[in-house]
């Protein structure tokens, strides 16, 4: 392999970069089908090409490929704009027919005499050390539209994407733009042929986009995060394929693509499952610990002592498992409770932000109360929720719409209103 | 001079007609409801206006020119929930959109544009959210950067769908004030609206619609309750079935229009 396989994985380096970058605009205009369509639909125009061509080089099966990629798309266009079929059926009806011719003229040549035809059936699946160091040069033209044609047109495509009437009512060139992007996509697609095959490549085009957007909320990023996914899973996916000879590369291009879309969805920051599980066990435990302070608060009220030990505590309020455990030492940790010995007691700072709970709940108790006419009774169940959510600033309009009160609607003191007044 | 100006028009939307041969006339400056039933024609009215839909017959006519001729002091807001909030874009991007002119070669914006953009996000008071993922706003600061996308076009004549609908009390009365400054500025709004009791204290001038028109006019000749009463008073049977039948037929019924 040696020299060729450099060529090989520069090659992948750049169809994986390129149909990723122009997958982010199917992805983000919810084309994600027609990507598919499009893939599947090369397969005739790469045979009809090798039937008159003769041969298996890239040069010639592309034009072929090319122009039957946009034959599907305009026969997706035809068949939705003069009947009733909705896009979606449209879409399974070109991708089924455009195969099916395909698999059918792929048989056919290797049934008859054309020569040469041997390896045909790899453009099915990929076989990516198919490729010639003067097959890169294609791929590099390739890129070099794509990536120039999205950088010109960059704006125009993201107003598109984003609201297509709006590009059409203030007269943008809408037709040009669709026609661009849609050549852009089969470029983009049929550049795979070799590498990845037809009936996988629209994973390179949507999954990269799909796994990019929870890494970023910026357009620009987004096109880059996911020309750098694709590209490491379609060098990956091909180095791994050469390591078990005669094994298709498209497959385990896909492999790649899915573990880095999965980890994505698992373990990306913000937006990710374990970012969010862990967000929500925050929240809890927030929501428990000002639950707590709430009952030292309360029992101070009683006037009863300020001291109280776990089976006091317990005594007031239900905690499952070692939750109590748990809140108390992060209590203790945040110096909002101190210990003596077995009993535990609010210290300064633990007081204020308990009376800060306690008078959002009574607030907003007395909000429900007057300015939505809820009975006096039913006011405390949603106060529970709310008191943990309310910030500062929604505090203080709270004081000013009530007028700075000092009782609840169960005429309970609104703790440290009075310093708050301005 | 004459804003607005509907012409024997007939628009079909998945070919069925939804506005049978409207035929009214919109002064300049006045602030403008389109009013009527669910269904009646009123976002068809906008999009065949702004070029989106195509008219199977009869023409629109902006200051007495074609839409096309003139696009450039049209401004438009389409209905908030056409479009995905969850795009990756941010305010300022999506204001800045307002500026984008065909001809402007490939889209590029100058510090001029910026400034236009910033000011236009100042007057619906969402400027401090300029870096603010549209994602994460509210239904109301939504529709204000809709606003704002519209204000940053610089128009004569605007073009609005439902911008009163799903918003907050503070929105309300940002946008109503926005519209009345557009009006004392001789700016022409016309904009679609679905509640009657607000549309007699916003509105100086009402067309009521109910797949024809019903009337044109200032609000207190159109709102009467005869008309009202003719828009809302239960759906012309004949019409709809006639509608219906032409749905299903397979070819055109009319001639192709020599275009004015």
């Amino acid at each position: 392999m040696g020299a060729n396989f450099t060529w090989v994985m520069i090659g992948c380096a750049l169809i994986g970069a390129g149909a990723s970058a122009v997958g982010v605009f199917s992805f983000l205009r919810k084309q994600a089908l027609v990507g598919d369509a499009i893939a599947h639909s090369l397969l005739p125009g790469v045979a009809l090409a090798f039937i008159i061509g003769g041969e298996k080089s890239i040069w010639v099966l592309f034009p072929g490929a090319f122009i039957a990629g946009w034959l599907s798309i305009l026969s997706i266009e035809f068949i939705t704009k003069s009947s009733k079929i909705k896009p979606d059926t449209a879409i399974a009806i070109v991708l089924t027919v455009f195969f099916g011719i395909g698999i059918v003229m792929l048989t056919h040549i290797q049934q008859s005499s054309y020569g040469n035809q041997s390896g045909l059936e790899d453009f099915l699946f990929g076989k990516a050390a198919a490729m010639l160091p003067s097959d890169i040069a294609l791929f590099a033209i390739v890129d070099l539209v794509l990536i120039s044609s999205i950088a010109l047109t960059y704006p125009y495509l993201k107003l598109y994407s984003f609201d297509p009437e709006y590009s059409r009512a203030i007269g943008l060139p809408v037709r040009f733009i669709q026609f661009t992007l849609s050549s852009l996509t089969v470029l983009a697609v049929a550049s795979g042929i070799q590498a990845v095959g037809v009936v996988l490549m629209s994973a390179l085009i949507i999954t990269p986009a799909a796994a990019a957007r929870f890494f970023t909320s910026r357009l620009s990023q987004m096109i880059i995060l996911a020309m750098l996914i694709g590209l490491v899973s379609a060098v990956g996916g091909v180095y791994i394929s050469s390591l078990a000879f005669k094994m298709p590369t498209g497959p385990w291009v896909v492999m790649i693509l899915s573990i880095l879309a999965i980890s994505a969805f698992v373990f990306a920051p913000s937006k990710g499952m374990v970012s969010r599980y862990n967000k929500r066990k925050e929240h809890q435990l927030k929501v428990r610990s000002e639950n707590l302070l709430k009952l030292f608060f309360k029992l101070e009220e009683k006037g009863e002592s300020i001291h109280f030990s776990r089976t006091e505590l317990l005594n007031h309020r239900k905690f499952e498992g070692r939750d109590l455990e748990t809140i108390l030492k992060s209590l203790l940790g945040k110096r909002l409770l101190a210990r003596s010995q077995d009993s535990f007691s609010l210290t300064e700072e633990g007081r204020e932000e308990a009376t800060r709970v306690v008078r959002i709940h009574r607030l907003w108790e007395l909000y429900l109360n007057k300015r939505m006419s809820i009975a006096a009774d039913h006011v405390h169940h949603d106060a529970e929720a709310i008191e943990h959510i309310i910030t500062p600033e929604l505090e203080q309009e709270l004081l000013k719409d009530l007028g700075y009160p000092e009782l609840d609607p169960h005429k309970q003191e609104i703790p440290g209103t009075k310093n708050l007044k301005p | 001079m004459i804003a607005f100006e509907a012409h024997n028009l007939t628009v079909s939307y998945d070919k069925q007609p939804v506005l049978w041969d409207i035929d009214f006339e919109i002064p300049e400056g006045k602030l403008v409801g389109i009013i009527g039933p669910n269904g009646s024609g009123k976002t068809t009215l906008i999009k065949a206006a702004m070029g989106i839909l195509e008219a199977d017959s009869g023409f629109v006519k902006i200051f007495e020119k074609s839409p096309d001729e003139i696009r450039e002091r049209m401004g438009y807001v389409p209905q908030r929930q056409s479009v995905d909030w969850d795009f990756p874009a941010t305010v300022m991007d999506i204001t800045m959109m307002g500026r984008y002119r065909k001809g402007k070669l490939f889209g590029r914006l100058s510090k001029a544009d910026r400034e236009i953009a910033v000011d236009s996000l100042k007057r619906v008071g969402m400027y401090d959210f300029r870096d603010r993922q549209i994602s994460e706003l509210s239904g109301g600061q939504q529709q204000r950067v809709f606003i704002a996308r519209s204000l940053a076009q610089q128009a004569d004549i605007y073009l609005m769908d439902e911008p009163f609908v799903g918003i907050d009390a503070a929105s309300e009365e940002s946008i109503l004030n926005i519209l009345r400054e557009m009006r004392s500025a001789g700016k022409t709004v016309i904009m679609v609206h679905h509640d009657l009791h607000t549309a007699l204290e916003f509105f100086d001038w009402v067309v009521l619609l109910n797949t024809r028109l019903v009337a044109a006019g200032s609000k207190d000749e159109v709102l009467t309750e005869e008309n009202l009463r003719t828009a809302y008073g239960g759906k012309l049977n004949v019409l709809s079935r006639i509608a219906d039948l032409v749905k299903r037929q397979e070819y055109p019924l009319r001639e192709e229009d020599s275009k004015e």
